[in-house]
């Protein structure tokens, strides 16, 4: 180990004393080592001032308030989101299962007629196969791949 | 004295407290009651309104964000572990949501243009009497927003959770998952670089 990174380590230590002293998380073993350290060093007692004075800064600011009746509806807003999202869930799932079913009978009526060229009737099957592929892959995808995705949060 | 310090759930709580309490309420929850989960929403909604406020600095933003949290946390009970805080496992979905805000829509920047500060200064009022104090006192509490608005998520939360809503270095550490090491080092961090930002007015 360097004598440079032996500093590095002793630098973190004290700054690591001055937020606990800040803070008020310290003990006096602590405050007295801290106090020891800035006795030693003219540049760290200049950055113990200046965080100082951060802190009276910071210790000044406050939140600003929001209004009372945020408070006494909160609850029931989140209550309606959940109810929400089950009807949405309800929703989504006849309408899946209706739109599918009307597709269905739109294709067996369109393959029932007589004069209609087979590659028509081919090309209405293919595309009505490949629409219902499509949803199921889509949806496959939102409730399960996504869930399962250990870096869907990470910020790209 | 901290305007949120009326909420009795930000004074410097030990977890392990909280923990003994909340574990029949988030086992109910388990079991899909509701009730008990209105109970655990009303316990910590300040707490997680003023945690999303101070990472997103938008009241809407807050609003909306910490209740989306809760209801998707409601939904995701089956994964709560009783045996720890409630809050600590739902601060994650909040803080994933508050971070990920940036990446649609506005910028931060541009809603915080458009809206009163989500901070105040409590020495704006303070020198009532003294015209020239009091003009030195707003341009200081002034800078010290834009100066804590220009701070990083990670540097701006770890201020908020300290500063604002008066968490203790342990309970940060618990929150956040980090030692406490590296809560006293991301506050010199955050501290260093508002001394910097406000360099001449210190």
């Amino acid at each position: 180990m360097t004598n440079k990174t032996d500093f590095e380590v002793e630098m973190e230590r004290v700054r690591g004393l001055m937020m606990a002293a800040l803070d008020n998380e310290c003990s006096a073993a602590e405050r007295q080592a801290l106090q020891q350290a800035l006795q030693q060093n003219p540049e760290l007692q200049r950055e113990w001032r200046e965080l100082q004075r951060v802190k009276e800064v910071t210790t000044m600011m406050s939140v600003r308030k929001p209004p009372e009746e945020v408070w006494s509806s909160y609850w029931a807003q989140v209550y309606a989101r959940n109810e929400r999202k089950v009807a949405w869930i309800l929703v989504s799932v006849g309408a899946v299962i209706l739109l599918s079913w009307g597709l269905w009978q739109g294709v067996l009526q369109v393959l029932a007629e007589l004069d209609m060229p087979d590659f028509i009737k081919l090309a209405i099957g293919a595309l009505s196969v490949g629409t219902v592929i499509l949803a199921v892959s889509v949806v496959r995808e939102k409730l399960f791949v996504n869930k399962h995705d250990p870096y869907k949060d990470i910020e790209r | 004295m901290s305007a949120i310090d009326e909420s009795p759930d930000f004074s410097a709580h030990h977890y392990a407290n909280a923990v003994s309490g909340e574990r029949a309420i988030v086992l109910r929850v388990q079991a899909g009651d509701q009730q008990a989960f209105g109970e655990l929403v009303m316990k910590y909604m300040q707490r997680a309104y003023y945690g999303a406020l101070g990472l997103t600095g938008s009241h809407d933003d807050a609003l909306e964000l910490s209740q989306e949290a809760f209801a998707r946390a409601f939904r995701a009970r089956a994964t709560i572990d009783p045996e720890l805080p409630f809050y600590t496992w739902y601060y994650q979905i909040l803080q994933r949501l508050c971070f990920n805000l940036g990446r649609d829509g506005k910028t931060r920047r541009e809603k915080l243009a458009e809206q009163n500060s989500w901070l105040v200064a409590e020495a704006e009022s303070r020198q009532p009497h003294n015209p020239e104090t009091q003009l030195q006192q707003e341009q200081l509490a002034a800078c010290s927003r834009a100066a804590i608005e220009s701070l990083g998520n990670t540097e701006r939360e770890i201020i908020v959770l300290r500063e604002l809503q008066d968490m203790s270095y342990q309970d940060i550490a618990t929150l956040l998952d980090i030692p406490i090491g590296t809560v006293m080092s991301r506050l010199y961090t955050a501290r260093k670089r508002l001394a910097t930002q406000l360099a001449d007015l210190l």
